[in-house]
This record gives structure tokens, C-alpha cells and sequence, in this order.
């Protein structure tokens, strides 16, 4: 099984993102082919899963957009994402956050994750 | 064919550089050992045995000690032959070296072993595909079987239950999608027969 592993990450070349987790706001920039040219899109929403592990991982990022839900899902190892920018921090109580499809407006907010500093003694 | 002898290690997906994320099997295959050379004048045909992986001298009988001995090679837990393979001389070594990336192969390996199966998962069968109108508990039942006075007898062949798996399958033309020489490591795309860490022939 390690062994699997080991030579799954050999194959695909990995690049470093920053650390997020379901609840965050991400701004995604991923390249898209049009016939012979390349361009890039950026897309931005709340990460409601994410799934599986090492070369096999995905995650799912929803948004709004003009009223309907829009949910896209990125392999983490593909070479075609070029950008992750966590722009906020969501504080959810669950690593799955389906029940955002049933939701609208204020009902569908996230808490945004508070970081306190631990006070000198 | 000329080929080699491999083992299973497992299934992962691959990214190509357009971005097609293509499902793969990593094999880790030889390096092989020639262990006999088989010849029209000496056994009737022609054909190469190559020997793959080592086992313990105790666990070996005299006679097989002696074969590899002859090919001063160490005994060999797994022996196929081969044939159409050019200019070998006993105890080379054939290694992942002669695959290219690109090219297409075919892979033999054992299946997994399913145990007593119905007919719709041994032969494909469609079951019923009704629940409901009098189908009491036929839903994957296999229906009539032949005819009855005459010929009063059910046909040799006729498509039953029973043991399933465990066979000798080939999966053709699978493309190599890389070449590891360093490592012994071929990786296929798409998936071969039988489980991780079981016995595999790659042939060109």
C-alpha cells in the first residue's frame, strides 16, 4: 500500500497549496482550453467538501451565481489549477456542508473563524 | 511474444500535461532471469523461460535447484515462457527497459476469485427486470433452461451458476504510460486482472 502511495506522488507532479478546509472562501484560478488557445478563470465560492486522499483528491467549491447554485470540483493533483487563495476562513461544524444546497441569503452564512491571541502572563 | 513477468502493486490515476486525469495500474515487473532456452532441435519449438522473483533454497526441490543451477542463477519462485524473443542467452537479465511509453501490451493474470455466483453476474444475464406483476423472489433468476419431453435433458454448456473467477484473463492492448527502469516499475492505463501483489505476464 505504501508503495502505491509513494509511486502515485512520483507520477504526478504536486504543487504546494495553502492549508483549507470545508467552511473557507477560496478564489480558484484554473486554466481552460478553447480550441488551440489556453486562458485562465478564476472561480470563487465556499468549499463544501473535501474528498479522498493523496493523487485521488478532489474538492468541491459552490457558488451563487445570478440566484442558482453553481458547484465545481477540483482534483487537487491536476495541473490545469494554477491558483488557490483562501480568502476567508469559515468556522462550520461539519467536514460536509450539503445543507448549503437548501439554503439561500442569510441563512446560508458562514461564521468566519475567529483567531484569538493567547493573553501574556 | 516477448514479455515479461510481473506483480501487481495497484490502481491510481494519472495526470497528463493537457490535464486528462486517466486511471492507471502500476506493475512492478522483473528484472527477469532467462532461466532455459528452448529450441527446435532440443524440445520441438521454440521459446524463452524467464524466471521472476527469488525464493528460499529450502523451499526449492532438488530437481528445480539443478535446473537453475544451469543457468547459475538463484531459484525462482515464478516461471513462464516466452516466445519471439530475439537474441537472449541463458541467465540474461530482461528487464522493464525493453517497454516504451506509448506502446500497447497485453496483460494475463488471474482473477479475483468471486466464490458460487448467479448467472447475472457469471454470464451477464438481464434478471427479470420487474419487480412487481406476480415476480415473487426471481429476480435474478436465470428462466427456462430447455425444453422438456424432448430432448428431456439439459444441454452440455447450458449457462448456469457456479464457481466464478479465479480464471486466466488477458486484458489487450493496454497503453504504457510510463516506464520507471530505475524502480522495475511499468505503469498501464486502465486495469489488469486479479489482486494486489498477484502474479502478472506483460506481453509486447
Amino acid at each position: 500500500m505504501d508503495k502505491l502511495k509513494e509511486l502515485a506522488n512520483e507520477i504526478n507532479e504536486s504543487k504546494q497549496w495553502p492549508n483549507f478546509s470545508a467552511g473557507d472562501t477560496l478564489t480558484v484560478t484554473y486554466k481552460i482550453k478553447e480550441g488551440e488557445k489556453e486562458r485562465l478563470q478564476s472561480f470563487q465560492g465556499t468549499v463544501i467538501q473535501k474528498k479522498g486522499s493523496g493523487v485521488t483528491e478532489t474538492f468541491t467549491i459552490r457558488k451563487m451565481s445570478g440566484g442558482t447554485g453553481v458547484e465545481r470540483i477540483f482534483p487537487i493533483y491536476s495541473p490545469m489549477l494554477e491558483n488557490i487563495v483562501v480568502n476567508k476562513e469559515g468556522s462550520v461544524r461539519r467536514a460536509r456542508l450539503f445543507y448549503l444546497r437548501e439554503r439561500t441569503g442569510k441563512s446560508a452564512r458562514i461564521k468566519e473563524k475567529k483567531h484569538f491571541s493567547k493573553k501574556k502572563a | 511474444m516477448a514479455g515479461i513477468i510481473g506483480k501487481k502493486i495497484g490502481m491510481t490515476s494519472v495526470f497528463s500535461a493537457d490535464g486528462k486525469n486517466s486511471p492507471c495500474t502500476i506493475i512492478e515487473a522483473g528484472p527477469c532471469v532467462v532461466t532455459q532456452i528452448k529450441t527446435q532441435q532440443t524440445d520441438g519449438y521454440e521459446s524463452v523461460q524467464l524466471g521472476f522473483e527469488d525464493k528460499k533454497e529450502k523451499n526449492t526441490s532438488n530437481a528445480m535447484m539443478g535446473h537453475f543451477a544451469k543457468a547459475k542463477t538463484t531459484p525462482k519462485r515464478k516461471i513462464v515462457e516466452f516466445k519471439n524473443f530475439n537474441e537472449v542467452s541463458l541467465g540474461d537479465s530482461i528487464t522493464v527497459d525493453q517497454f516504451a511509453e506509448g506502446e500497447f501490451v497485453d496483460v494475463v493474470g488471474t482473477s479475483k476469485g468471486k466464490g458460487f455466483q448467479g448467472v447475472v453476474k457469471r454470464h451477464g444475464f438481464g434478471g427479470v427486470g420487474q419487480a412487481t406483476h406476480g415476480q415473487h423472489n426471481r429476480m435474478r433468476a436465470p428462466g427456462s433452461i430447455g425444453a422438456a419431453s424432448y430432448p428431456a435433458r439439459v444441454f452440455k454448456g447450458m449457462k448456469m451458476g457456479g464457481r466464478t473467477g479465479g480464471d486466466r484473463v488477458k486484458s489487450i492492448n493496454l497503453q504504457v504510460l510510463k516506464v520507471i527502469p530505475e524502480k522495475n516499475i511499468l505503469i498501464v492505463k486502465g486495469s489488469v486482472p486479479g489482486s494486489k501483489g498477484s502474479y502478472l505476464i506483460v506481453e509486447k
